[in-house]
């Protein structure tokens, strides 16, 4: 292991990327994300790899299809409106079955928004934000030392599924610092081969990379082949965390920036007697519908905390699925919630 | 040798004043955020006199920006103004015009938002001749998101994101304008706010895509990474370093550190714009009725 030091959630999710072997880093500057690009280019040629700054962030995320098509762990990263440009790109490198990693620090939306942490973005990243029936591996860290080792998973996941991976964090995890230790870096030339990169055809048969087949059966297959990998993905990847649930009457079910504060509503709460619990998805896609649900059946209330108007609780009541309430308390705009101001929610539905 | 002093009356208190352009202005949203030594105050001031010298009021002009510290002008102005999406004012703008042609439309924006995200759109509107002015505040670097470089720092020069020095080449603004298809194209320096408003009347009134550069200090990202100093001696240094060249060929107007600065009219010719195109190609010669 490294050693400890303090520092900026972007700044972590940089040097994360690097010591996971990422060769090519590719991004366009945007607040609340810039610290991002200024690590990489700081850092990324000294160990002789490639930072580029796009012209623009569609620039950006062709370029990581480019990089993703060679064969090479490659990274791009941007925040909330940055990610918009980025959906038809994520389409095609989900199409094509491409690795590749994406980061998002959101900020408040719609439209330009503002430059203030928000979680309106949960939608996109899950639901497909761009346009066909994908996929994306979507992990939502909470503190600054996660938002490191889930950068290193993303690269790993990207690997073995073909799949994109995002990092969906917010400007609040993006700027804050923390103490973090990261793992000794990976040396690219030790990660397994991949015999379906396009790295020149001398000696074998050429490889093919596209998300396109004119004939509707052809491109029905091989939209089967992705589903199949979905279900595995859903299967085996879906991770979360529960916090003081064993004998919680409610839980909050929160992710990112709102989980590590409701960590500590749930601490207050129990500290007046408020039997309080956390659940928290650290994959966003794929949700833990099946441990929310076990949970839902032993709470009276399942209450969901977000920076946004009310996306994750769509999540949350499928899995609910009416086996407790499901209230839902958010802030928009960019404005980051209390432990006050929840714990005030959980009052409600304390008994 | 004996000092005389002398005591200094006290110093006048000046009534509250009012901006000599205020009627171009939203008071209300005063002070700006631009940093002390930026040039994007010369410019706004160079564009409300330009404004008032064509006797343009708030029902002939629309203003659109991008998004950065240049893009803050439509916010500034007392007009019709539109902050839109980032690179995508030429778009926004093009929709405009062809929505109202009677209208004048004009877009400023930095060289960032112009010429990175939004370079795409800036050569399709000149190519298409589209009727609008762009006035391109040039500070050669990223200022709003913390100085990163952009598409015209000059090579070596450094930035968040070139802690090395720059290592691309820099677009030469008045070539690209010009040989998109451009029908005026000019640059200034923060200055020559006299010329500077002569071009921006120019620019205005004529028909067409026409294009004025600004070269702008960024004391706070840029000046101060490159030695340059504050905005006052980079003023002083444009001062100093500046040629006027009209009819230079654009070719030769690089912006190299340490070189002149060839400013100046370097091109003004005439075209049909887009819609005078639109109008002798496809509805006279196919002799299409209006309806």
């Amino acid at each position: 292991m490294g050693e400890r030091k303090l520092m900026r959630g972007n700044e972590v999710i940089a040097e994360a990327a690097i010591r996971a072997g990422c060769e090519c880093y590719f991004a366009y500057p945007i607040t609340p994300q810039a610290e991002l690009l200024e690590h990489m280019a700081r850092n990324m040629p000294r160990l002789g790899r490639t930072f580029v700054q796009a012209e623009s962030e569609i620039g950006a995320i062709n370029m990581l299809y480019g990089a993703a098509a060679a064969g090479v762990r490659a990274m791009t990263s941007s925040s909330s409106p940055g990610i918009s440009l980025k959906q038809e790109g994520i389409s095609y490198i989900a199409g094509s079955n491409l690795p590749a990693v994406i980061v998002n620090i959101m900020r408040g939306g719609p439209g330009l928004g503002d430059i203030a942490p928000a979680q309106g973005d949960y939608f996109q990243a899950t639901k497909g934000g761009g346009h066909g029936d994908y996929r994306m591996i979507v992990l939502g860290p909470s503190t600054v030392p996660e938002a490191g080792e889930l950068t290193i998973l993303a690269f790993d996941l990207a690997d073995k599924y073909r799949v994109p991976v995002m990092i969906l964090a917010d400007g609040m995890l993006g700027q804050m610092m923390e103490p973090v230790e990261l793992p000794d870096p990976v040396d690219p030339a030790t990660l397994p081969k991949k015999d379906w990169a396009l790295t020149g055809a001398k000696g074998r048969d050429p490889n093919i990379i596209l998300s396109f087949d004119l004939d509707p059966e052809v491109l029905k297959q091989m939209n089967l082949v992705l589903q199949e990998k979905y279900r595995k993905i859903e299967d085996n990847e879906a991770r979360y965390e529960e916090y003081q649930t064993d004998d919680a009457d409610i839980v909050i079910a929160a992710y990112g920036t709102v989980a590590r504060i409701a960590k500590t509503v749930v601490r207050r709460a129990r500290a007046e007697g408020i039997k309080l619990g956390l659940f928290r998805p650290i994959t966003l896609w794929p949700f833990p519908y099946e441990p929310l649900r076990e949970l839902a059946s032993r709470v009276k209330t399942v209450l969901t905390v977000e920076m946004s108007a009310g996306q994750m609780w769509e999540d949350v009541r499928l899995a609910v699925a009416e086996r407790a309430e499901t209230p839902f308390y958010g802030e928009m705009g960019g404005v980051v919630t209390t432990p006050k101001k929840i714990l005030s929610e959980v009052r409600k539905y304390a008994r | 040798m004996a000092v005389r002093t002398r005591k200094l009356p006290a110093p006048e208190v000046l009534p509250a004043a009012s901006h000599p352009m205020h009627k171009y202005l939203r008071e209300d949203r005063l002070p700006h955020i631009w940093c002390s030594g930026c040039g994007l105050g010369t410019a706004l001031s160079c564009f409300t006199h330009a404004l008032d010298e064509l006797g343009l009021g708030p029902k002939d002009v629309a203003v659109v920006s991008g998004i950065g510290c240049t893009g803050r002008v439509a916010g500034y102005v007392n007009l019709d103004s539109y902050h839109t999406t980032h690179g995508r004012a030429i778009p926004f703008a093009t929709g405009l015009t062809i929505a109202q042609p009677e209208k004048k439309v004009i877009v400023f924006s930095g060289d960032g938002d112009l010429f990175a995200i939004g370079g795409n759109h800036f050569i399709h509107a000149a190519r298409r001749n589209i009727d609008i002015t762009v006035i391109c505040v040039n500070n050669f670097n990223y200022g709003m998101t913390g100085g990163q470089f952009g598409p015209t720092t000059p090579i070596g020069a450094r930035g968040t994101t070139a802690p090395y020095g720059n290592y691309e080449n820099p677009f030469n603004l008045p070539y690209l304008a010009a040989s998109s298809g451009a029908v005026y194209v000019a640059r200034w320096t923060t200055v020559h706010v006299r010329r500077l408003k002569d071009a921006m009347v120019e620019a205005i009134e004529k028909p067409g895509f026409t294009f004025v550069e600004l070269v702008s200090p960024c004391p706070t990202n840029y000046g101060r990474r490159n030695g340059l100093g504050d905005g006052l001696e980079e003023t002083r240094y444009y001062a100093q370093r500046s040629v006027i060249c009209h009819g230079a060929d654009p070719k030769e107007a690089d912006l190299i550190p340490g070189e002149d600065i060839i400013v100046g009219k370097f091109l003004e010719r005439d075209r049909l714009t887009f819609l005078q195109m639109y109008e002798k190609q496809i509805v006279e010669k196919n002799k299409l009725r209006h309806f």
